[in-house]
């Protein structure tokens, strides 16, 4: 008989137009648009798009999916460390660092593994699941600051900034664009860990998915909405999505401190863009540092990179000798 | 370092003059001397180190990054001063330096020693200290202008003890890190002395005047002199004579045919000027002389200094300031008369019949060296700033406004690859608004790079447009104002055309919009 070696994850994990797919399991991960089976990784829109039949992601990401409108026809939900045979494949799901309830997605087939990453992070989040890195033969990874300008500095220095225009400036609202999911709840829990206690108050826009969070365990503390900014003094933490910072309440505020909290802000330009006064420098991706840890962690041969700048990481994981390939998904946004 | 990097940041992405101020007072308030002097001294643009040419960056690039990361990295964020620090290897987990250590360091420094001494403190600084490092050294340091807010904080620091005037006077006479200076203002030690060195007093300028307010004032109360276009100066004379600018910098070195003309003890205002053949030489002759420190003899006698003389504001000691304009000025003429200085002569007093006189007057100072004239109140006592009502400027018509440039973009057809088409504006409150877009007209010499300027000083990029620093003024002439509700500031221009770059001005020098919104009186609402 002849002897087959185990099949290389290049001849059961491919790229379609609608995005990741492994052939023997019959699914795609995260794709862009509407398809019969997902597996998602997390609940950002860019990765949880709405429409899909059948979707299998954590229970946390089902409810993100419900909370924003994109809900599958049937959800299948699948706790950290357990796994499913689907078709020849079998699908484990550990945890990524990024947001509540994303997932890094672990395939194996033919005696060989693949590790989705998802978008991860490395540093402690009280809001989600530390990352686990999971040793395999094909790590795909997300490269959203693949560059070398891009190593975040510690978020509880970013946040004593923050905390230290506050004391600069007790009497000016400070009021910190973010995104809903994910960046929101992250600032709150650095907040907190920073010491501060006094007000923090949500846009209605962020307020779902807080409590959602609540739900799902995450303490978050007391938090007052902008409804309230009329009843209390001057002064705290007024958290609101970028979007919003063009309506009236803020005009009302008086002179705020417009803060903005994004890894982007690193570069002078884009912290210029921003319009905010205090860029501030928190994010939920993994920086230059990171990524190239993390590939030497869960020690792959071969790296495929998604979602960003490949070149400078495939340079880089070349003089580490790890064999780096760009991997062509349609549809990502850029993301903070 | 880290603290003044911190400062920096913050000044850069400050949006009103309060938080500017907020953050320069408790940067000094909470900063220990030497450090805080230094960083005054450089955000006055008065830090006089040892500069490292750009290419320094390149050098410790190749030496400690990878090529291709650096290439990739730079391509990115457009920068090389800001990719460096952003990818400098090290962690900065060190002990940082301070600023004073990078100071007396770069001084200390051999020249062939610096790049690696450098190199050391960037490894030991955090990225945010590590970019404003590489700026300061490389002299790419320019927080806009930042001395008339930084004694505007040191005055409210004082708490009312030290005024901003002040601190105006006998900056110039101090050097940096003006230890004597934080404790005049912290009450631990009275007023420095500041020895022999007579010090800086802040000028008096004048209000502009319309041809309307023109008719309305009386005047029998106003003596006429031309206004002369050159650079405002100071002359100290005395043990140690200086020729200061009109913000108070010593620019003694750039001009030593003058300071070696002082050998009398009188303080004196005048416009500095360059004469060829008797008359005032064009304005692109002074431009020659402007900037260049230690200039040869060849330069010195093609171009020679002179200072046409209006003021005097001390003789022997005796402060004269708050005489009237008249008294000062017959004792201007005795003073002269006994002195007999050289490179120096009186500019003259013009004789006012009325305002149809004046207008003919004006109308024929287009040449020599004149752009207008000044009306000055008789019973005016010399006071510094702008006073109302006690000093005029009349232009007459075309008319000019000194703006400040505040965006760029590529101008049309052949010069599509320059930044030469530029939106200017002029001070509403605290804020620039604009009021035109314009281009240099072609053939007129505007006396630098413009496009040279706006590629060095770009703040950001929106698409096709530059926003840059906010530091050139521009001498915009125009033929009229007109209503614009498109407009932030309510009005244009009619006509606007860059007469030329005064790189000798500070942006807040600028003109006011309420000096253009004067030209709409009696139109339409
Ligand atoms: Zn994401
Ligand atoms: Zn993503």
């Amino acid at each position: 008989m002849a002897h087959r070696g185990p099949a290389h994850p290049s001849t059961w994990l491919t790229v379609r137009p609608e995005g990741l797919y492994c052939e023997p399991g019959g699914f795609f991960i995260d794709p862009h648009r509407a398809v019969e089976r997902a597996v998602v990784t997390h609940g950002h829109s860019d990765h949880a798009r709405p429409g899909h039949a059948a979707v299998l992601a954590t229970a946390e990401t089902l409810a993100i999916m419900r909370a924003r409108k994109a809900a599958p026809a049937s959800g299948r939900a699948l706790r950290y460390g357990e796994t499913l045979a689907v078709g020849g494949v079998s699908v484990t799901l550990q945890p990524a660092g990024h947001v509540l309830g994303s997932a890094q997605i672990v395939l194996e087939h033919g005696g060989s593994r693949a590790v989705i990453s998802g978008d991860y992070k490395r540093r402690a989040d009280p809001t989600c699941a530390g990352f686990v890195p999971v040793p395999c033969d094909v790590f795909v990874t997300e490269a959203t600051f693949a560059l070398p300008v891009f190593r975040h500095p510690p978020p509880a220095a970013e946040i004593a900034r923050l905390l230290g225009s506050l004391a600069l400036f007790p009497d000016r609202r400070h009021v910190v664009a973010c995104y809903a999911l994910g960046k929101a709840q992250h600032l709150i829990a650095l907040l907190r860990q920073g010491g501060w206690d006094g007000p923090i108050f949500l846009h209605r826009a962020l307020q779902p998915l807080c409590e959602l969070y609540g739900e799902f365990g995450v303490e978050l503390g007391a938090l007052r909405t902008i409804a309230d900014l009329g009843l209390e003094g001057p002064g705290g933490i007024v958290l609101a999505p970028p979007a919003a910072l063009d309506e009236r309440w803020v005009r009302e505020l008086g002179e705020p401190v417009l803060c903005a909290a994004s890894g982007w802000l690193r570069l002078r330009k884009r912290a210029l863009q921003s319009g905010a006064e205090l860029p501030l420098i928190i994010s939920d991706h993994a920086d230059w540092n990171e990524l190239l840890a993390t590939a030497h962690d869960v020690g792959a041969p071969e790296i495929w990179v998604t979602h960003g700048r490949e070149d400078a990481l495939i340079h880089a994981l070349g003089q580490r000798g790890i064999r780096g390939h760009a991997l062509r998904l349609l549809g990502r946004g850029e993301e903070a | 370092m880290i603290r003044f990097a911190s400062l920096l940041e913050g000044l850069l992405f400050a949006r009103g003059r309060t938080t500017v101020l907020a953050l320069l007072r408790n940067y000094f308030e909470t900063t220990p001397d030497p450090d805080r002097g230094f960083a005054l001294a450089a955000l006055a643009g008065r830090l006089d180190l040892p500069v490292v040419g750009a290419g320094l960056l390149r050098t410790l690039a190749s030496a400690r990054t990878d090529p291709e990361l650096f290439a990739t990295s730079y391509q990115y964020v457009g920068d090389l001063g800001e990719t460096l620090a952003l990818m400098w290897p090290a962690e900065g987990s060190g002990e940082a330096p301070r600023l004073s250590e990078i100071v007396s360091g770069l001084r200390d420094t051999a020249k062939a020693d610096r790049p690696s001494r450098i190199a050391a403190w960037l490894d030991a600084s955090p990225p945010a200290a590590r970019l404003a490092l590489l700026k300061l050294v490389t002299g790419g340091l320019r927080p806009g202008d930042m001395a008339g807010p930084a004694r505007r904080a040191l005055a409210d620091m004082s708490r009312g003890h030290v005024t901003e005037t002040q601190i105006e006077e006998i900056w110039p006479a101090l050097s940096p890190p003006y230890e004597a200076l934080f404790a005049w203002i912290e009450r631990r030690a009275t007023r420095p002395d500041t020895g022999g060195h007579a010090h800086f007093r802040p000028p008096m300028l004048a209000n502009p005047l319309e041809d309307a307010e023109l008719a309305a004032l009386e005047l029998a109360d106003y003596v006429a002199e031309w206004k002369w276009d050159g650079l405002r100066v100071q002359l100290v004379g005395g043990a140690d004579p200086r020729v200061l600018s009109g913000n108070g910098d010593d620019i003694s070195a750039s001009f030593p045919d003058l300071a070696g003309a002082l050998n009398h003890g009188a303080v004196l205002d005048g416009e500095l000027l360059v004469t060829r053949d008797g008359g005032v030489a064009p304005f692109a002759d002074l431009q020659r002389r402007l900037g260049r420190r230690a200039p040869g003899r060849a330069v010195l006698e093609r171009f020679p200094a002179h200072v046409r003389l209006f003021d005097i504001l001390c003789d022997e000691g005796e402060d004269l300031r708050e005489l009237p304009f008249a008294s000062r000025r017959a004792r201007l003429e005795a003073w002269f008369a006994r002195v007999r200085p050289a490179r120096a002569d009186l500019s003259p007093l013009l004789a006012v019949s009325g305002p149809d006189q004046l207008r003919r007057l004006c109308a024929g100072t287009r040449a020599g060296g004149v752009e207008g004239l000044m009306l000055k109140r008789a019973d005016s006592p010399y006071r510094a700033g702008r006073p109302p009502g006690l000093w005029w400027e009349y232009r007459g018509g075309p008319f000019n406004i000194d703006a400040v440039l505040m965006y760029a973009e590529r101008g049309p057809g052949e010069r599509g690859s320059f930044y030469s088409n530029v939106t200017f504006g002029v001070w509403d409150g605290e804020v620039l608004v604009p009021v035109g877009k314009a281009e240099p007209a072609e053939g007129v010499p505007i006396g630098i790079d413009l496009d040279g300027w706006v590629r060095q000083h770009t703040a950001a990029r929106f698409g096709p447009v530059r926003d840059v620093v906010k530091s050139l003024v521009l001498d915009v002439a125009f033929d009229g104002v007109r209503r614009s509700p498109r407009h932030r500031s309510g009005i244009t221009l009619r006509c606007p055309r860059i007469v030329r770059l005064r790189p000798d001005k500070l942006a807040a020098e600028a003109g006011r919009l309420a000096h253009l919104t004067n030209f709409l009186a009696g139109d339409d609402p």
